[in-house]
């Protein structure tokens, strides 16, 4: 089995899926490795490094596609390279399927299997082969750097016999991979860094990077499938862009990392917020791509708008060719090793969950996108009155605390309810009914206080009830009664007597006991 | 005053008694209102007593009837009754709640529940035994009597066998009967069969039967409770409290009163939830805890035990564990039943205090069955003056206590079982227990190697991070408290 590794050939990128390294464990699999020549000039890999690793180098890119049962890619492929894809070959890179259903439909026609990089699932065994943090947090070290390098003061604070410097305030918004690389660097750097997220989750990992985290308080749940960032309401966005603008306008540099999956980038920085930004303050967009978390964004380019130098580079981990390569060229070795079972035989697994998530084509045969997986199971909150979301189909385990219980259970409920109702409506005489409304509201009622009570004030809340279950000191003295005789009246003081006992006992062990709970 | 004011006013009593309660129990939301809410409780209560001791009263000064019920009537020895069994109740109640120490509220929580079940037996049977009230709708008043006395007399018979095991006055573990559950089937049979040949009775005939049903009823909430093992007595006792409520509530419908109907109503469902958060909390459903018990453990348990990590713990020393405490950043207390039984505290919340005064960040991990009572740690470390603030809920500490240099588990074992999460074998895989085992260290203060309550070994005794302190745990804790004086 030959595994292909071409030179790339989109605009701007220098990064190849091979480095001497992964050639080297490539060829422990079994595989021969050919690399296109001059694929790794521009990542620091000439050709020799690569024969030195044991791979052979082609000249001719149809040639090596020609004999490559196993390609490696960075970029998707152009149409014409989709073409000079061997019949049934495996392909692997980043491909965006969602946007690239032409290039899949190319692939397709040429019976081709492609496991997307880009849709490895982000779970914990799939770390290793997850190129996109690999790649993020390359790009959000070097957007620090960028803005380093068109910011025209001191990054960290200083006090020189010539004068006082102030440090650099750098603003992040988003604390995903990139951004947490981005708040790392600049804190690295010196910079005073706050960060911005919607999701309240990320405010620890914030924190540990000595950051401060700007926290959003719009309820809108923003945990996506997968841990992704998930689309927001119109008004949510609004107040976002509020927030933002107004920590942008105390803010030197803003490195904005906001994504959405397969949709374009939220526009978090408004033209406004540019305006308000102090001349000279710096904004990276790393979201250009995706059409810019600003409007004034410019892809590609580094423009001045309103004083404000706005960077707009699709190709961070590019301008960093040597590192991306040795790393993505890693992620995705590590996936092809996984597709080699124990005996070095090539086997792709629909039941893993890895695999099944990668895979756009299975020899031609469209498979993305992949079932969807349970939701992430949020920490059951304490008990409420509300109806907690139960992650549908998750392993039991997962979330203990969940309830367990279909609705079913409830509608029976409901149903012998109804017929209890017409049955004593039917039969019993009015007062029945009523008493049985009072007794069911009662329960409701019950049922939604009780809710609420703190754990922790259970035991006064048991002596408490069994205080005023001695109610029935009340049925007791309604019993007594000069006509009723001579027994039932010896018994109904004995219930008064039981009652009564309960109810001093009851109220005043919780008066004892409330008296000891303090701050 | 004519009487029939004082029906209204009576009515008018009641509603307010009954808001009272709801208020009431409302207030025990937060720690701050709860004094408020028990106030009110009170207030309801003294509400509602005094009303119907003024109807009772008025009733012989005015003569003629005119109230919504068959009122009673009072004589001097029915007053003098009334008068004896209120003052006589209050004043043994007063004298036991002054009297009883932190440690032994389930004891007392039991004990007061049996009171109510037995009053709700004898207040049906004297309803029953009254000829009045028996015209209309004979049918369904004797029903309403029945069910009343059926609940009340498993609900009396229930908590003295809970009062029983609390104490230790009988053995902790499940009795299994063989056919037990034919066994409770035919109790409720047979009470079914009774309850038709006592619909059949007329006038008052019906009374052999209603005692041998009552006997049955006992007979069956001796054997429910006898049925369950000391490590579920939370979920029983709050069972038990449902119970009662329901017991007070059928005597609401067989007296026609509406207060009582509302209250036991209210108390009914506090009792449910607080059963079904224990049984959430042990992540087993209230039928496998009423019916199951433990005995019901898979068979897997042996080749669990096997499969166990034998034998090497780890012991420390109180020296030792004194100087890691000191030298901790981060420390959470996870207390036991085996604090509560040492009644250790006192100590424990002196330790840290200590801790906190030189700077450590002592929290406390409450685990939501932890004792024998719903929220039991949280009443006795309250008694020994811990500020409810370092006092967290599981949920809101486990994720903490990987960022924790040490945890101290006091008296707790099944609660901080790993094999709960990690071995389906284990008889309490699923329930949710609190995750000790990521602190960078644990040390248990423990008796010696005994299994807890289930029964089962704890594997997190023989973990490279876990230390052992043997010994009682008061004298562990007093031990530990003065070497970190020293």
């Amino acid at each position: 089995m030959n595994a292909g590794i071409p030179k790339e050939t989109a605009p701007h990128e220098r990064r190849v899926a091979a480095s001497p390294d992964t050639v080297q464990r490539l060829r422990k699999l079994g595989l021969d490795v050919l690399v296109q020549s001059g694929a790794g000039v521009e990542s620091g890999f000439p050709d020799e490094v690569f024969i030195q690793a044991g791979a052979r180098i082609v000249l001719d890119v149809r040639a090596l596609y020609a004999e490559s049962d196993l390609l490696l890619k960075v970029r998707p492929p152009t149409p014409a390279e989709a073409d000079l894809v061997k019949p049934g070959a495996v392909v692997i890179g980043f491909f965006w399927p969602a946007q690239n259903k032409p290039l899949i439909e190319r692939l397709a026609a040429r019976k081709a299997t492609v496991l997307a990089m880009d849709a490895v699932p982000r779970i914990t065994r799939a770390q290793r082969m997850d190129a996109l943090s690999a790649m993020a947090n390359i790009a959000g070290y070097r957007a620090v750097l960028e803005a380093a390098n068109h910011f025209d003061r001191f990054i960290p604070g200083q006090i020189t016999a010539a004068g006082r410097a102030k440090p650099a305030r750098v603003l992040v918004l988003g604390a995903g991979v990139a951004g947490l690389a981005a708040i790392a660097a600049a804190r690295a750097l010196g910079a005073v860094v706050s960060a911005f997220d919607t999701r309240e989750a990320v405010r620890e990992q914030v924190a540990s990077l000595g950051a401060s985290f700007i926290a959003f308080d719009f309820k809108e749940e923003g945990e996506g499938q997968g841990g992704y960032a998930k689309e927001m309401s119109a008004a949510y966005l609004a107040a976002e862009q509020a927030l933002i603008a107004t920590h942008a306008e105390q803010s030197d540099i803003v490195i904005s990392t906001a994504l959405i999956p397969g949709k374009p980038a939220p526009q978090l920085i408004t033209s406004g917020a540019v305006v308000a930004m102090p001349e000279g303050s710096i904004i990276v967009d790393m979201a250009a791509e995706q059409g810019g978390n600003c409007p004034l964004t410019e892809r590609d380019k580094v423009v001045v708008k309103h004083g404000v130098t706005i960077i707009g580079y699709t190709d961070l981990p590019s301008r960093m060719a040597r590192q991306s390569s040795e790393l993505y060229a890693s992620t995705v070795t590590n996936l092809v090793e996984s597709l080699f079972d124990k005996d070095k035989r090539f086997f792709i697994d629909v039941d893993d969950e890895i695999h099944r998530g990668a895979l756009v084509l299975k020899d031609g045969a469209l498979m993305w996108p992949p079932p969807a997986r349970p939701k992430p199971a949020a920490p059951a909150p304490a008990p409420k009155v509300e109806v907690r979301s139960a992650p549908a189909g998750a392993a039991a385990h997962a979330a203990p605390n969940a309830p367990k219980k279909s609705g079913l259970g409830a509608q029976v409920a409901l149903a012998l309810l109804i017929v209890l109702f017409a049955a004593a409506g039917l039969f019993g005489p009015p007062e029945f009914l009523q008493h049985l409304t009072v007794f069911l509201l009662a329960c409701v009622v019950g049922y939604h206080v009780v809710w609420s009570v703190t754990p922790a004030l259970h035991t006064p809340l048991m002596s408490v009830t069994n205080a005023i279950s001695g109610i029935i000191l009340v049925g007791g003295m309604v019993s007594l009664g000069s006509h009723a005789g001579l027994i039932a009246n010896v018994l109904a003081a004995v219930a008064i007597l039981l009652a009564a006992i309960n109810v001093a006992g009851g109220f005043l062990v919780t008066q004892r006991m409330l008296r000891m709970f303090r701050k | 005053m004519t009487l029939e004011f004082l029906g209204t006013l009576r009515g008018l009593a009641y509603l307010a008694a009954g808001m009272m309660f709801i208020l009431s129990l409302r207030g025990l939301s937060t720690q701050e209102s709860a004094r408020r809410g028990n106030l009110l409780g009170i207030l309801g209560m003294t509400l509602a007593v005094v009303i119907t001791a003024a109807v009772f009263l008025f009733n012989v000064t005015g003569g003629q009837g005119g109230l919504s019920f068959d009122g009673p009537e009072s004589s001097g020895t029915t007053t003098g009754l009334l008068a004896a069994a209120l003052i006589g109740g209050g004043a043994i109640g007063a004298m036991l709640a002054a009297r009883v120490a932190m440690t032994s509220m389930p004891e007392l929580v039991a004990v007061l529940h049996s009171f109510v079940g037995a009053a709700a037996v004898l207040v049906g049977i004297a309803t029953y035994l009254q000829p009045s009230g028996m015209e209309g709708a004979r049918t369904i008043h004797l029903v309403e009597i029945y069910v009343g006395i059926l609940v009340g007399a498993v609900t009396f018979s229930g908590s003295i066998i809970a009062f029983t095991k609390l104490r230790g006055i009988v053995g902790s573990r499940p009795l299994m009967l063989p056919g037990r559950h034919l066994l409770n089937l035919g109790l409720l049979v047979g009470s079914a069969v009774l309850g038709g040949l006592f619909l059949q009775a007329p006038g008052a005939e019906g009374l052999p039967y209603l005692l041998a049903m009552t006997a049955l009823a006992l007979v069956l909430g001796v054997h429910l409770v006898m049925a369950i093992g000391g490590g579920d007595m939370p979920v029983v006792v709050s069972l038990l409290n449902s119970y009662s409520g329901w017991a007070a509530a059928a005597a609401g419908f067989m007296l026609s009163n509406d207060l009582l109907i509302v209250t036991g109503a209210l108390v009914g469902s506090s009792g449910a939830i607080l059963s079904i958060i224990m049984c959430r909390a042990m992540n087993r459903s209230i039928w496998n805890v009423v019916f199951g018990g433990f005995g019901a453990a898979p068979p897997k348990k042996v080749a669990a035990g096997e499969a166990a990590p034998a034998g090497k713990v780890n012991e420390t020393s109180v020296k030792e564990v004194a100087s890691q405490l000191l030298a901790a950043k981060n420390v959470i207390i996870v207390p036991g039943y085996g604090m509560a039984v040492a009644q250790a505290q006192h100590a424990v919340k002196e330790i840290s205090s200590l801790l906190i005064e030189k700077g450590v960040n002592v929290r406390y991990a409450i685990h939501p069955v932890a004792g024998r009572l719903p929220g039991h740690m949280n009443v006795l470390l309250a008694e020994a003056n811990v500020s409810y603030e370092i006092v967290k809920e599981m949920e809101e500490i486990n994720e903490d206590f990987a960022h924790t240099d040490m945890v101290l588990v006091i008296g707790a074992n099944d609660i901080v079982n790993p094999s709960a999460l990690d071995d389906p074998g284990s008889p309490i895989y699923g329930m949710p227990v609190l995750e000790v085992w990521k602190a960078a260290r644990v040390v248990m203060l423990k008796r010696s190697m005994n299994a807890g309550y289930a029964g089962i070994d704890n594997p997190l005794a023989y973990r490279d991070n876990t230390f052992m302190l043997f010994g009682d745990a008061r004298k562990s804790v007093t031990n530990l408290l003065t070497e970190l004086r020293a």
